[in-house]
Order: structure tokens, then C-alpha cells, then sequence
């Protein structure tokens, strides 16, 4: 019996031990500094801090820097969530109908995907600021005859335009996972029904995807929250502070300010509500989904 | 019935093509203008170069210290996918066979903890890593990406040797196999379209990471492509004929890899999102 015990324990070191190690001291440990950090007045530097009670929250709820990009996040969030899906989701449906070139386009979709996202931005930038000025006054196209970086609702739009062209071709992968996996005799049996075109995906198609709608909806909502390489390359958060979304407020609050105690009580306040908004969002996409 | 089945075919293509041009062109304009003079990409950003300029490419290749941060990269990705592997598999082996209490609190705090966002470990990370000196240090980053990476590699392998039978392995205990010898002889060969899964979505997830080595690595010979590249453009923002000529440097690696394994990716990253 004792022995036996003492097997389980050396296996358990053996096989999970490397394991459990890394990731207790990196992400637990961390996650449990984080918070108590936020209770002191830690200056980046020093080895020594103080506790300073709850000084850090009144000062994160006193920031009106914070909550302003907050807000703006909030936006951010819905545009990249809904027109991603949408564009999404259009696309795989008319690319698992069987058209010739279906896996080409599907290929080319995905690839910004493939490329980290402050080099993304560097690209659009360039795109947006030299490109599109060139286009707008040689040929006089109004939207673009300004540089859409340098004024806060084109900046903002700007950002939108980058998420959704990345992310699209993503979501698309998980959206035809969805549609191939419906039974080919349901559709079939839809279609004699009448149910063909808009009113097909929107009564059986939509439905019988819920679990690819709630993955893809909850990976856009977290990517989009945490949003911080395009926002760094493409804006940095500007003109004058107005594109910055919160995952940047977030470091220039610690890294630059040096309120560090402030920036991770900002950090823990977002982690909260990307917590709070993704479970509501699985649930109740989750209750929607039904059986084939 | 006939043609309105070939206006839809004409209209798909014809949208499709257009989808095509809209999400391929940045790269085709980062492309035609990295072989171009500065002058040329300001006078007209959408014409053909005169001549094929490649002195960006020279200039960016050395300023970017190319070889040096491509090397770092590769050391970095490498060396956490290899290690990320074989602890998640072993780990997940022991969680999925043995019904230990133990074994079900960590896998659910591993589970659990998927959903904390980077910045909130982000400031405590650097105030940890700085406290035992293991700032400026690729294996201080490979040792991060395992802990940040272990739980979905854990959480993927579990789900998949849930499934696979246990009386497979019943024979090679017989035989005299020892458990480490079942896992690596008998049971790993069998992870291999989950492992391959797993490799593809972390390495496209560690060689494409910004913050955090833009957070624990300062020294120019220790940097990472993504962040050689941001400080590279950083500091040369208006030569654009030299901008666009580091970025394809470095997105060209990568598109070159996606041309020869992108059934592959595909098929992983698609096989992840089911997951």
C-alpha cells in the first residue's frame, strides 16, 4: 500500500511535474502577484513597496483616461465582433457550394493570419497613409484625399478595417468546419420545404451552426478586447490619445506613466469584465444550439 | 433553372476575385514598392519601379541585423514548441489515465485560467522576471511561453487521449514497458494529428508575439524579428522604399513556409478552432 503511494507520487513528478511547474510559476504565480500588486505602490524599480489599501482602485475609478478607452474598446469591439462574423460567415457558406477554386480562395484568406500584428500595421499604415493619399488626389476620391490616420474617427475606422480583413479569414475557417459538418439530407430536405436562399441559412443553416457562432464569437470578442499590436503600429493610439484602446492604456498607465500599482488594477479591472462578457456571451449562445 | 445557375456562378467569381484583390493587394503594394527608390514610391506609389531597386533590401538586411533576429526567432519558437510538447503530452497522459483529485483540480485551474488576458499578468511577469535577473534572456522567453502555452497543449492532448483505448497499452505493460516507454513508443505516435495541430497554432502564436518580448528583451542582439522590425521602422519611418523592403524580409519566410505546408495549416488551425 505504502509503496504504491510512493509510485503515484514519483509519477506524478515525472509526468506532470515539468508541466504543472511552468505553468504555476508563470501564469499563477503572476496572476496572484497581479493582484496583490494592486493593493500597493510599486514604482518598477524597487524591490520594496507598501500596502496602500485600496488607493490603487479609487485612483483606476477616478481615471477618466481609462474609462474614456474603455468605452471606446466597448465600440472597438462591436463593429470588429459583428462585421467579422458577418464577412465570415458569407464567405465560408458560398465557399463549401462546391464552386471550382473554393480551396485557393480559402488559402488566401487566411493569410494574414499567418503574420503577427504589429507588422500588419506597419503595412496598413503605409497603405493608408502614402497609398490611399496618392489615390484620393490623383483621382479625386474624396474619402481619401486626407490621411485617414491623422483625424480620430477615420484613425478609429481605420483600426475597425484591420481587425475585420485579419480576422475574417479566420473565423471563416471555423465557420466552414460548422457548415460541412450539417447533414447533407437536412439541407436537402430544407430545400424541398422552401427553404432556399436567405430564408435556408437563416432557419437551418444558422441554427445548426450555434457552436461554430459561439466559438467565433467568443474568440472575436477576446482578440478584440486584447487588442494592442495593430492599435501600437497603425495608431499608437493617436491623434492625441483618441484611438487608444484600453490593452494600450493599460501599458502606458505602468510603462510609461509608472503607476504601476494604477495600470494592474486597470489590467484586473479589464480581465473582470472580459471574464463577466465572455461567459454571458457562451451561455447564451450555447443555449441556442440544437441538435441536427 | 439552367442560367440563373450560371449568373451565380459569373456572380460568385466575379465577388470573390474582388474579396481576393482586397486581401491580398497590401501585400502585392508592400512588395512592388520595397523594389522601388523612396522617390519613386512618393512620385506614385502604384506604378512599376523604372528599374529593379534592391539597395532597400541590403540596407534593411543589415540594419535590421536580419540573420541575428531571424536566429533568435527560430531559437526561441523551436526550442518552446519542442519542450511544449512533450511536457503537455505527458502531463495530459497522466490526467487522462489517472483519476486522481489532484489531477482534476490542476487540469480545471489550467482550463480556468485560459481566459486571463495578457495584461493582466503582463506588469507582475516583468516585475518577476526582473527580481531573479532573467530580463534580456531568450531561455527566460522560451520559459514563459511554456507556462502561457501548457494549458491549451494539455487541454488539447487530454481530450485526445480520453479516446484512445486503454487496452493498447495493456499489451505493451505485459511486454514489460515501462509507463514512460508507453507514452513515447505507443501512445505519441497516435497524438500525431493533434500534435501536429498543436505545433502549428503555437508556433504561428511564438514567432509572431510582440509584447511580450517587447517587455523582457532591450538588447539589440537578443531581439526577435517582430520587434527588430518595429524598431527597425521605427527609426527609418519615412524611407518607405526601405520600410516596405524589411517587411517583406520579414513576412516572406513565413508565406514561403504557408506555400509548401498550407494544407497542413489549414487543417490545424481549422482541427483548433473545433476544439
Amino acid at each position: 500500500m505504502k509503496s504504491s503511494k510512493i509510485k503515484n507520487v514519483v509519477s506524478f513528478l515525472v509526468f506532470a511535474g515539468p508541466a504543472v511547474t511552468v505553468f504555476f510559476l508563470v501564469i499563477i504565480l503572476a496572476f496572484i502577484n497581479g493582484i496583490q500588486l494592486t493593493f500597493t505602490d510599486w514604482n518598477g524599480l524597487s524591490d520594496t513597496y507598501q500596502y496602500i489599501g485600496f488607493r490603487n482602485y479609487a485612483d483606476a475609478f477616478a481615471d477618466t483616461a481609462f474609462w474614456t478607452s474603455l468605452l471606446r474598446t466597448f465600440q472597438y469591439v462591436v463593429c470588429v465582433v459583428v462585421f467579422t462574423n458577418i464577412i465570415a460567415f458569407l464567405i465560408a457558406y458560398f465557399l463549401t457550394r462546391g464552386y471550382k477554386g473554393q480551396g485557393f480562395f480559402r488559402v488566401a484568406f487566411f493569410t494574414p493570419n499567418l503574420i503577427g500584428g504589429v507588422i500588419l500595421g506597419i503595412v496598413w499604415k503605409f497603405v493608408f497613409s502614402e497609398v490611399f493619399v496618392q489615390l484620393g488626389r490623383k483621382y479625386e476620391i474624396g474619402i481619401f484625399q486626407s490621411n485617414w490616420l491623422s483625424s480620430p474617427d477615420t484613425a478609429f475606422l481605420a483600426l475597425v478595417v484591420v481587425a475585420v480583413w485579419q480576422l475574417a479569414g479566420y473565423l471563416m475557417l471555423i465557420y466552414m468546419a460548422g457548415i460541412i459538418s450539417v447533414p447533407k439530407d437536412v439541407l436537402e430536405a430544407a430545400k424541398l420545404d422552401g427553404a432556399v436562399g436567405f430564408r435556408g441559412i437563416r432557419h437551418i443553416v444558422l441554427p445548426l451552426i450555434m457552436p461554430s457562432i459561439t466559438i467565433a464569437t467568443f474568440m472575436s470578442v477576446k482578440t478584440a478586447f486584447m487588442a494592442y499590436d495593430v492599435n501600437l503600429s497603425l495608431t499608437n493610439g493617436g491623434p492625441f490619445q483618441s484611438t487608444e484602446l484600453v490593452a494600450m492604456r493599460v501599458y502606458n498607465k505602468a510603462f510609461q506613466a509608472e503607476q504601476y500599482g494604477v495600470g494592474q488594477t486597470e489590467a484586473l479591472i479589464l480581465f473582470v469584465i472580459v471574464a463577466v462578457i465572455s461567459i454571458i456571451q457562451v451561455s447564451i449562445t450555447k443555449k441556442r444550439e440544437v441538435e441536427a | 433553372m439552367k442560367k440563373s445557375a450560371v449568373i451565380k456562378k459569373i456572380c460568385f467569381y466575379v465577388v470573390f476575385i474582388l474579396l481576393l484583390l482586397l486581401f491580398l493587394y497590401p501585400f502585392y503594394l508592400v512588395l512592388l514598392n520595397s523594389l522601388k527608390t523612396n522617390k519613386e514610391v512618393i512620385l506614385d506609389s502604384l506604378a512599376l519601379p523604372q528599374a529593379l531597386n534592391f539597395e532597400g533590401y541590403q540596407k534593411a538586411f543589415e540594419k535590421m541585423n536580419y540573420l541575428q533576429s531571424f536566429g533568435n526567432s527560430l531559437i526561441v519558437t523551436s526550442l518552446s514548441i519542442f519542450l511544449l510538447v512533450i511536457i503537455a503530452a505527458m502531463c495530459a497522459y497522466l490526467f487522462a489515465r489517472k483519476n486522481w483529485k489532484i489531477n482534476n483540480i490542476i487540469f480545471m485551474v489550467m482550463v480556468a485560467s485560459m481566459i486571463i488576458p495578457f495584461q493582466t499578468i503582463m506588469i507582475p511577469i516583468v516585475k518577476n522576471f526582473s527580481a531573479f535577473d532573467l530580463t534580456d534572456n531568450l531561455f527566460a522567453v522560451v520559459f514563459f511561453y511554456l507556462g502561457a502555452h501548457v494549458s491549451l497543449a494539455v487541454f488539447m492532448y487530454h481530450g485526445f487521449i480520453k479516446n484512445i483505448p486503454y487496452e493498447l497499452e495493456e499489451a505493451a505493460r505485459i511486454d514489460g514497458c515501462g509507463q514512460l516507454g508507453i507514452l513515447f513508443r505507443i501512445i505519441f505516435p497516435m497524438l500525431k494529428p493533434i500534435t501536429s495541430t498543436i505545433v502549428i497554432l503555437d508556433v504561428l502564436a511564438i514567432w509572431n508575439d510582440f509584447l511580450l518580448p517587447f517587455i523582457l528583451l532591450y538588447k539589440n542582439s537578443l531581439k526577435t524579428l517582430p520587434l527588430m522590425t518595429y524598431s527597425f521602422v521605427g527609426q527609418y519611418s519615412t524611407d518607405y522604399s526601405l520600410v516596405t523592403a524589411g517587411l517583406v524580409l520579414t513576412i516572406l519566410p513565413i508565406i514561403i513556409l504557408y506555400l509548401f505546408l498550407q494544407k497542413q495549416i489549414i487543417e490545424g488551425v481549422s482541427q483548433g478552432a473545433i476544439k
